[in-house]
Formats: structure tokens, sequence, C-alpha cells
């Protein structure tokens, strides 16, 4: 099919992804990789690198969307020799409903690896870290095989390529937590802490890891760095159907025909997402609302079945792109259960460091629980208001964890109004998700 | 399991520790070598693990029960971990651990009489497009349906016996 047929032209990020044997060193150069590094090595200086890389206009693809050769601009520009620094790689992927990383480092670790090499010259760095969610077991020994490869082939180690740089790089697998993907929870974990976030300012870039400048960035965001140095600004940004550059892994989950991962340009409409790529709905389900971009995202009702899957528009529409990999609510499944197994993860995930989140998120859960359950009154649904007003708004909580979790609960009240006040009515529980039957072929 | 972790071990954990800016930032990693060969992290390993790393007990202990992934309790020979995180929800994992705990005749969280299975839950795989999903030990199932259960299990069982 022309959505997932292999186009490097076109959809260079999954150009060389495959998932049954990744390609090894000579197959990933025979493919066009290490083409980046060895222009950037062959001359470019580290501001060069980060100019083209701010001009490309990649934003982070970890949820946040912030420009990511200008998140680069931050650290303090010494070189390897003056101090040590470090380049972290995210791969906590812990969102419920986002997929795409995994794809990323099963299918073709050289590429998130060459990456983390050009973004380590680009801000100096001399060490580098690949953060792996501990449940990705494949992933964990197919990025370890391949640092080796790369090592062995001289693309990492000391006077890299001839060059005078030097990298090093391991993969840690978490001991899995959610809040580990927040990068400052994540760097204190990497020291061996209880991984609470830490306030911002100092941001990461000027003092990170042990302290040192830092830049972490998502799996996907170092995937695309390749490929904006081997091709240039003018292709990269070409790549796109919006202002931003590039292709975006989007993704589909719950009941449609093909759910999936696609890459696609980014800017690319949620109904050819939907309709195109997925297959459309399975039979006797209808789309109901989704989450865009994860299970952190403001809900969208299906009038925006067509929405522009930008950074911009979904933000109009209320909402955020977040990670891309939308999440569907059919007509068969409760909103309000689908609310309280949100909640539920949210309130689990809490990291307990701050008072609104910690104490917050398991009050909302209980008022989910019981008006699912047929006991909640018209009185719990104004309690749940109050608590998304309360514990929302950005800045209340030392990290956007909180916020994250009211998202879904916010918009749901609004968009789902008729469905709690019937059940607080009624008095009986509601209906559930739709049972497992697996997906239609 | 030994009183004491074995020779091999806390070298690779010394070693790890020495390449680290400072020894405590190993803790995970020990940790995790440490339950791939004994299980799960029983108290004495636990001490032993913070005097290498010149940690003091409480303080890798608050490490230890802070992750999903690091047993401070005895689990059983498969580890079943089953995603009821949302795009699962949404696809029938309610249906699944239904029947899951039928099977096994246990709750969440508890561990069969033969001590062959232990049933947790987990938050998502990063496999929802074929929800729902389930992790048994290192292996990831999906779309799994109520009806699978008895052969997944089943399979298990004759590998484990
Ligand atoms: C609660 C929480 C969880 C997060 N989880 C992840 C994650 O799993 N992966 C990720 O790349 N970013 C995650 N982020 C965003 C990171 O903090 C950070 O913005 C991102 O890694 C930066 O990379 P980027 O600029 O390339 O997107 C999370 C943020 C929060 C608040
Ligand atoms: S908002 Fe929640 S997760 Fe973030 S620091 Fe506060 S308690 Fe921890
Ligand atoms: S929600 Fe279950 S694997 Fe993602």
């Amino acid at each position: 099919m022309s959505y997932t047929a292999k186009d490097p032209e076109k959809r260079p990020l999954l150009a060389l992804v495959d998932q049954a044997s990744p390609p090894d060193v000579a197959a990933y150069e025979r493919g066009g990789g290490f083409r980046g590094l060895r222009r950037v090595l062959a001359g470019m200086s580290p501001a060069e690198v980060v100019e083209e890389v701010q001009k490309s206009k990649l934003r982070g693809r970890g949820g946040a969307g912030f420009n990511t050769g200008l998140k680069w601009s931050f650290v303090p520009k010494e070189t390897q020799k003056q101090r040590k620094k470090y380049i972290v790689a995210n791969g906590d992927e812990m969102e419920p409903g986002t997929f795409k990383d995994r794809m990323l480092v099963e299918g073709n670790p050289l590429q998130l690896i060459e990456g983390m090499i050009i973004a380590a010259y680009a801000i100096q760095a001399t060490h580098g870290v690949i953060f792996l969610r501990g449940e990705y077991h494949l992933g964990l020994e197919r990025l370890k095989i391949a640092v080796e490869q790369a090592k062995a082939a001289g693309f990492l180690g000391t006077k890299i390529l001839g060059a005078d740089f030097d990298f090093e790089l391991i993969v840690h697998p978490s001991g899995g937590r959610y809040i580990c993907g927040e990068e400052t929870a994540l760097i204190t974990a990497l020291e061996g802490r209880r991984a609470n976030p830490r306030t911002k300012p100092p941001f990461p870039q000027v003092s990170g890891l042990w302290g040192l400048p830092t830049v972490v960035n998502n799996i996907e965001t170092f995937s695309n760095v390749p490929h904006i140095l081997a091709n240039g600004i003018d292709w990269y940004l070409g790549l796109s159907a919006c202002d931003d550059g590039g292709t975006k892994l989007y993704g589909i989950s719950g009941r449609a025909r093909r759910p999936g991962v696609y890459e696609l340009p980014l800017g690319t409409r949620m109904g050819v997402l939907l309709e195109e790529c997925a297959g459309g709905m399975q039979d006797g389900y209808k789309l109901r609302a989704f989450l865009p971009g994860g299970a952190s995202t403001a809900f969208l009702g299906a009038e925006h079945a067509d929405i522009v899957m930008d950074y911009a528009t979904p933000e109009k529409a209320g909402s955020r792109l977040g990670t891309g990999l939308a999440i569907l609510l059919d007509d068969r499944a409760s909103p309000i259960g689908m609310i309280r197994n949100l909640e539920h993860f949210f309130a689990q995930e809490s990291c307990g460091f701050c008072t609104p989140c910690r104490d917050g998120l398991p009050w909302v859960e209980k008022l989910l629980i019981e008006i699912d359950e047929g006991r909640g009154t018209p009185d719990d649904i104004a309690r749940l208001e109050d608590a998304a007003r309360l514990i929302g708004p950005m800045g209340r909580t030392f990290c956007a964890h909180a916020p994250g979790a009211i998202a879904p609960l916010a918009s749901g009240l609004k968009l789902f109004r008729e469905d709690f006040e019937r059940l607080v009515a009624q008095g009986r529980p509601s209906e559930g998700a739709s049972p497992a039957q697996g997906h239609a072929a | 399991m030994p009183d004491v972790i074995d020779a091999d071990l806390v070298e690779t954990i010394l070693d790890m520790a020495h390449h680290d800016v400072l020894p405590r930032g190993a803790c995970i990693e020990a940790m995790k070598i440490v339950q791939d060969r004994y299980g799960w992290i029983c108290d004495r390993h636990l001490k032993q693990i913070a005097d290498l790393l010149g940690m003091s007990l409480a303080d890798i202990d608050g490490v230890a029960t802070y992750y999903n992934l690091i047993f401070r309790q005895p689990v059983g020979e498969n580890v079943i971990m089953l995603c009821d995180s949302v795009s699962c929800w949404v696809m029938g994992t309610d249906g699944v651990r239904e029947k899951l705990c039928r099977k096994l005749g246990v709750k969440m969280g508890q561990t069969t009489e033969d001590g062959k299975f232990t049933l947790l839950p987990i938050v998502c795989l990063g496999h929802c497009d074929h929800a729902p999903a389930m992790l048994i030990n290192k292996e990831i199932y999906g779309p799994v349906r109520p009806e699978d259960i008895d052969g997944i299990i089943e399979a298990h069982r004759e590998k484990t016996s």
C-alpha cells in the first residue's frame, strides 16, 4: 500500500526499519546511513550543525515540540576538552497509546545512534546514554548489538572517522516508571536516585546529568537528524505539509481495522490516518472521540475527525499533537470508563513529590469510580470540575504530569457531560468497554 | 538463594560502579542483574548492594520500591504482566484479566500456589496496535483474547516443568 511502501525520499525514518532483522552497519550504509555523520565530520563546525538543525525546523517528537536546534544552542559553547557533556536519548515511551519509539529501536537502531553522534558533535558532548524502558527486551538486545557494531566500525570511541572527536555511548534499561520520561526525572533516575523531577531552571542544557550540560531528546527526534544532515534543510522542509519540518510517525490504536504506525508528512490530516492508513473503524463501531497524541492530550470530538495533525491546529482545538499517536474512543465503550482508566494510570504514576498531584489525582480517580459504578451524585461532577480547575493549570505542580493528567478529564467533562449526568441520575454502572474480540482481519 | 551475592555478580557491580560518576549511578542495573539470577531482591542482597555502592539501606530501598520491574518479594517462575492502560482497555483487557485470574486461581498481584506464575498489572507496553497486550517474562503477546489464555498458560507451564 502506498502509505507504507518503503521510500527513502518520502519516508526516511522508516525506510530502513526492519523489525524482523534490523540493518547491520553494512546494510545501513548501503541504504544511505552515516552519510550525514560523514558530512559533519568532514568539515562542519559544531555551530554549523546546530544552525542547520535549527533551520530545518525539526521540533521535539517527545510531546512538547520544542525546536531541537534551538535547544542545542542553549548548551554552553565549550569544546569536548573544556567540559564533559551528555547527550541522552529518551526512550522511556510509557505514555499510554504510544508505540513509535519501540519500532525505531527494534527496526533500525543505527539511525538513532547516528543521530546521537551528530548531536554529540554539535554540542561537543563526550558521553551519551540511551534511556530505554525496561520492558523493551528486544529493543535493548538490538541496541546493544548496534552499539557494539558502531564501535567496531569506528563510529563510536576515540578519533571518530579520523576527526578530533570522541564519543562513548551506553544503554540504560529503566527500572520502569512513567515519570522517568520527564526529562529531569530521567536524569535523576540515571543518577541512581528516586526519579522525582527537578524544578527548572536550571535547565538540563546547563546543569543536567551529574550537574553537567545535558541535552535530552526523544528517540524519534534523534532519528530525524541524520537525514537532515545528509540531505539538507530544503529537502527536509519539503517533506512536511506544514510550516515545521519533516515527516512524523503517526499512529492509531483502538477499534480501527488496521491499527499501527505510519510515517507521513508532518501536518497530515487525521482523516488520512484513520480512513486510509488504519482502514477506518471496525464494522459495528463508530468514532465517538479521540485523544490525538497519547493519554495526556485532551479529547477531541468526532467533529475533528479530519483535523490537521500539525503542532498548531490541535492546540487551537483545545488539545495537543503530543506524541502524534491517537487513541480512539468508539461509540460502544463508556467514555466515563475510559477517563477512569486514564486517571487510574495518572494517579498511580504520580511520583508523589507535590501535593496537588499526589493527593488530587487519587481523589479524582475515586470520584470517577463512584460515578462509573453508579454511586455518584451531581456534587461529584462538580468536585471533578473543581479538581480539574485547581490541578490542571501549568505551574501549580513541579512537572507537567498533573496538567497532562487533567487534560483528558477536563475535556471529557465537557464533551461527555450528558453521559456523566445520565450515569449519576440512573444510579447504574456504566457499560465499560466492549468485550475483547481482537482485530477484524 | 545464597546468603551473599555470587562473586561474579559482585565483580560486575563493582565494575559498573567504577565506571559511573558516583557508584550509586549503577544501583538500578546492579539490582537488575541480581534479580535476573535470583528472581527477586531479598533484604540481605539489597544491603549488600547498598554497601558495594556506598548507599544506605533506606536510600537504596527507596529506589528499589520506586520501580515496576524491581521485585522486593518472591515471584513465580513466570511473571505475567497484563497491560491495563487505555488502548488495551478499549480493546477488552478486562475480559482477559478475568480469564487469567480464573485460569490461574489468583488475584492480580498474587503468585500461584505451585510457584509457577505471578500475575501483575503493567502500564502500556508500547504494543497498543496489538491490544490487548501482555508480557510473559521477556516475550510480548497481542492481541490476546480470553480464549487464547489456556493455550498460552499451558505452553509456559510445560516449558518450566
Ligand atoms: C510526565 C511526562 C512524561 C514524559 N514522557 C516522555 C517519554 O516517555 N518520552 C519522551 O521522549 N518524552 C517524554 N516527556 C517529555 C520530556 O520531558 C522531554 O520534553 C522530551 O524528552 C524532550 O525531547 P524532544 O524535545 O526531542 O521531544 C515526558 C514529559 C512528562 C511531563
Ligand atoms: S506533578 Fe506529579 S509527577 Fe510531577 S513532580 Fe509533582 S507529584 Fe511528581
Ligand atoms: S495500552 Fe496496552 S500496550 Fe499500549
